[in-house]
This record gives structure tokens, C-alpha cells and sequence, in this order.
């Protein structure tokens, strides 16, 4: 459904995504993970189509996200990293626009909406300025807006961060329950969610993947058979880069 | 076009879409309002007292008509700044970027928007309209001429204030960029300018730059008469503002926020 081949992306002189490509299927759910400025917001805003590649490609359903954007984008619910919304719409207005702007209308727009805000539980907020909704309920807004229109691809960067407890585990749950017939990318800096939500993970520093395979097998890849672990050993102290390729 | 299909909508739901989101943004907050209010109020201050309404003898506009490529100038770019700068500065760009909508359909859509801001704008001074029309017996087809001159003017300053926005996520520099622009545009042909020029440049570029003037142009509407290379004229710049806010904006997609 998604496949991401030998993506590169610089700005400057700064690779941000240096030679990356996956697969993700209906079913998946891939946990993205990696250090602060690893590359994986870069790689999903190409996924996503806002961003061009500088070399390889994404398909979407077999649609170039360049050549064929607008097919692959209308296939793609696209979280961006720290879930914008326009402050001066509601829930309910910015739900209704991203459908209308996707060509939904009448009956099925309404019921769509409806049941992307009371899938993220934003409850009695619909009808308030995003302006001054708590940043939880300003993310579950935009999360809203990425899934409304069913999309087969779902790319969200960073989806529980700043989220309660409560809705962090609403929100796996939600992801868990859509996963059944979709291709999910998620990012996340939280380790413990990765086991529960995500049925492979890739680990990416400095552009490239590191590890590229179940949360499981990452994990038993140190002593101690921890998750963090993995990461940690894995992340730090690579100055040399493009050799430790573990995928 | 051999991947999985799904309707992918042509440019007008975008188009409708964002034109209802614009004005939305326009009037939930208070910037349409307080745009509407400095326009309503200082049209007619001008041409009370800047312009001498009462003290023309003939009960015509010219007073509102001669003061207003000055008032848009400024006011234009204002309305004009926030239309791409404010989705960069937001982040919104980004959920904007990832619909499956082709770029003309969003800049245009922007655009559309705020020239029925500018519109409405305008239409609040029909009520000196009416008070010229009740003191004696104007030219009325000659005023609804002068008011659609106004209208393309208004235009062109948005088009291109729209395009200069979304070259940068501050409002304040799309702004000043803004005043700029439209200040040169509308300056180009006057005489001290044209002037200053033929001492130093070719007088075939002196004769290229007053003919870029806005206010030429919109001098003969102002006076009644609607010519067709003017209205291409203005027509033209829109045109050029709103694709080339389009294009600007798209670049995003190469680099950048
Ligand atoms: N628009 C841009 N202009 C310049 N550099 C950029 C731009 N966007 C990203 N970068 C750089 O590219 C690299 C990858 O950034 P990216 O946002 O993809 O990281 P990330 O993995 O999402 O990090 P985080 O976990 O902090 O969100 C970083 O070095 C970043 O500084
Ligand atoms: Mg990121």
C-alpha cells in the first residue's frame, strides 16, 4: 500500500533523509522512531506529499506522491508533527473543511465528521475556538481531521504527545482498532506505546534506518531485552555512519 | 495513472472550500470587522475633509474617488498579509499542502475571499452614494464605473499582496513588502517620478514605467470611461498576484516550512 524507496531529502548541506526506503501493508502499524532530528518528520511530510524528495519515491497506492500527487494525497490522513489547526475555526469546522476540500458533501460529510470527532473524543469542545482548546484537545482535532475521510494510509507524527494518560491509551486503541485495514505510520518518542501499538518498528538516525523489524526482535538485539535499550545503543555514539545498518 | 483509485477531487470543492474557510477566518475573528469599520470611517473622513465634499459644486463622488487609491494602498496590503504568512507561521501549510487540492484552487480561493472583503468594503460607502443622489443629480453610470475601477484596484494590491505573503511566515514583512509594492505601483506614472526618471533612463523606459502606473489606469475608470486595455490591465496583475502566490506557496514543497 506504502512503499517508500531510497528517499533523500537535504536542506543545504544537511542530509535529512539519506537513502530511506520501507514497505508498509494494510494491517501494519510502524512504529517510527529515532532521535531528535533523525529525519522522521522529513520523511513523512514526503510521504504525505507536502514535501518533494530530492531523490527515490513514495507510492501510495501505487500513485508517485510527485507525479501523481493528488491521487496518492487523496488515499493518504496525514497528521503533521505538532497537530496545527487554524485557531480560529472548531473541531467542527475544521473537520468539515479538510472533508469539503477532499470533495466530500451533504449526508456523507456530516456523518464522517461526526464520527471522526467522537472517535478522538472531543466531546462538548466541537464547537469551540481551537484557539482556546488545551493542547490535547487541539491534537485530537487535527487527528480528527487526518482520519475523517478513511483514508488506506495513515501517517501521524507524534499522535500521543501531549496527550493524558487516559486519551494516550484512547488514542493506541484507536490506532489498534484502524489498523485492521490500513497502512499506519506512527512516530513517537515513547518507547513503552511502541510494543502495544506497532506491529514492526524502524529505528532511524541521521537520515538512515538502523533496524528494521519487529519491536520484539529490535529488543532482544541487547542484554538486558529492552526496547530503550536498543535504542540507546543503537542511537549514540555513531560518528561513522552507514556501516551499523542493521536492517 | 496506474495506482489504486479513489475520487480525486477536481480543484472546485477545494476552491469553495477554502473560500468558505477564508471569510470564516476573516469574520469569526475581529479583523474583518475592524477592516470594514477603518474603511467605512475613513473613506468619508477623507473626502470630507481631505477632498472638500461639500464645497465641490457638483454633486459627484470625485472626492471619495480621488482619495481612495491612497486609502487601499495601505489598507489593501493589510488585508492582503496574512494570507499565506499566517499558514507558515502556524504550521497549517502543512495540513493545507496535504489535500488532495491543486494550488490554483488555494490561492485562488485566498484571493477570492479577501476581494469580497474588499468588496464589502467598498459597498460601505454607498451611503455617500446616496447622499450625493439625494443633493443633486450625478452621473450614476459614471460612478459605477469609478466604483468598479476601485474594485479591480483593490484587486491588484490583494493579488499582489497575497503573492508577497507567501514568500515569508512574518506578517508584518509580507506587510511592509506589501506598502511597498503597491506604493511603487501606484506611483510609477506620476509626474515627479516620470521626472526624476527621464534625466537619467531612456525615455522608452520612462514611457514602460508610467505605463505600469495603477493610478493611470484607474484615473480613466475614475472619470467615467471603462477601456478594455485597462480592464486588461488590471485583470492581468490579478491574475499574475494570485498564480504567483500559488507558485511561491507550491516552492514550499522543494525546502522550507
Ligand atoms: N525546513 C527545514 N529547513 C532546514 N532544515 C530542516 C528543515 N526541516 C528539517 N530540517 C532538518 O532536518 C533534520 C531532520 O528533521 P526532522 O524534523 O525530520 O527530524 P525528526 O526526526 O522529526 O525530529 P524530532 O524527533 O525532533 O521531531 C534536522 O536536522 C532538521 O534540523
Ligand atoms: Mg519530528
Amino acid at each position: 500500500m506504502l512503499a517508500v524507496e531510497q528517499l533523500k531529502k537535504r536542506f543545504g548541506t544537511r542530509k535529512a533523509v539519506d537513502g530511506v526506503s520501507f514497505t508498509v501493508a494494510p494491517g501494519e502499524v510502524l512504529g517510527f522512531l529515532g532521535p531528535n532530528g533523525a529525519g522522521k518528520s522529513t520523511t513523512m511530510r514526503i510521504i504525505a506529499g507536502r514535501l518533494e524528495p530530492d531523490g527515490g519515491r513514495v507510492r501510495v497506492g501505487g500513485n508517485d506522491t510527485v507525479a501523481n500527487r493528488r491521487a496518492a494525497q487523496a488515499l493518504t490522513g496525514y497528521l503533521p508533527e505538532g497537530a496545527p489547526a487554524y485557531p480560529a475555526m472548531t473541531p467542527f469546522s475544521f473537520v468539515e473543511f479538510c472533508l469539503a476540500a477532499r470533495g466530500w458533501h451533504g449526508a456523507a460529510l456530516k456523518a464522517a465528521r461526526d464520527l471522526a470527532l467522537d472517535r478522538v473524543h472531543v466531546g462538548d469542545h466541537r464547537h469551540d475556538r481551537i484557539a482556546t482548546l488545551s493542547k490535547g484537545y487541539k491534537r485530537r482535532t487535527a487527528l480528527a481531521a487526518a482520519i475523517a475521510h478513511d483514508p488506506p494510509v495513515l501517517i501521524l507524527d507524534e499522535p500521543t504527545d501531549g496527550l493524558d494518560p487516559n486519551q494516550k491509551d484512547e488514542v493506541r486503541s484507536l490506532i489498534r482498532a484502524m489498523s485492521a485495514d490500513k497502512a499506519i505510520v506512527i512516530s513517537t518518542h515513547i518507547l513503552e506505546e511502541v510494543p502495544a501499538v506497532c506491529s514492526r518498528a524502524i529505528i532511524i538516525d541521521t537520515g538512515q534506518i538502523l533496524a528494521d523489524a519487529t519491536p520484539e526482535e529490535i529488543a532482544a538485539k541487547t542484554g538486558s531485552g529492552r526496547l530503550d535499550d536498543a535504542f540507546r545503543s543503537l542511537t549514540t555514539g555513531r560518528k561513522t555512519r552507514g556501516t551499523e545498518d542493521a536492517a | 495513472m496506474s495506482g489504486e483509485g479513489r475520487f480525486v477531487p477536481s480543484g472546485w470543492p477545494g476552491l469553495k472550500a477554502v473560500i468558505r474557510r477564508e471569510l470564516g477566518a476573516y469574520f469569526t475573528t475581529p479583523l474583518a470587522w475592524v477592516f470594514l469599520a477603518a474603511f467605512a470611517f475613513a473613506a468619508p473622513a477623507f473626502a470630507f475633509n481631505v477632498g472638500r465634499f461639500f464645497d465641490t459644486n457638483r454633486a459627484d463622488l470625485a472626492p471619495l474617488f480621488a482619495y481612495l487609491p491612497w486609502l487601499l494602498m495601505i489598507l489593501m496590503p493589510a488585508l492582503a498579509m496574512r494570507a499565506w504568512a499566517e499558514e507558515r507561521e502556524l504550521g497549517t501549510i502543512e495540513t493545507l499542502l496535504s489535500l488532495p487540492m491543486p494550488l490554483w484552487a488555494a490561492a485562488l480561493g485566498k484571493f477570492l475571499a479577501a476581494w469580497a472583503v474588499a468588496g464589502l468594503a467598498l459597498v460601505l460607502t454607498f451611503p455617500m452614494w446616496i447622499a450625493v443622489n439625494w443633493l443633486g443629480a450625478p452621473d450614476n453610470a459614471a460612478i459605477a464605473v469609478a466604483y468598479v475601477g476601485a474594485l479591480l484596484l483593490a484587486g491588484a494590491h490583494l493579488a499582489i499582496g497575497q503573492a508577497l505573503s507567501a514568500v515569508t511566515p512574518n506578517q508584518v514583512v509580507a506587510f511592509v513588502l506589501g506598502v511597498l509594492v503597491a506604493f511603487l505601483l501606484t506611483m510609477a506614472g506620476l509626474p515627479f517620478v516620470t521626472g526624476a526618471l527621464s534625466s537619467s533612463v531612456p525615455a522608452w523606459l520612462v514611457e514602460a514605467v508610467a505605463h505600469m502606473s495603477a493610478l493611470d489606469r484607474y484615473a480613466a475608470f475614475e472619470n467615467g470611461v471603462a477601456r478594455l486595455p485597462d480592464l486588461v490591465y488590471f485583470l492581468s496583475l490579478i491574475a499574475g498576484g494570485v498564480t504567483a502566490a500559488g507558485l511561491i506557496a507550491g516552492s514550499t514543497r522543494e525546502g522550507g516550512r
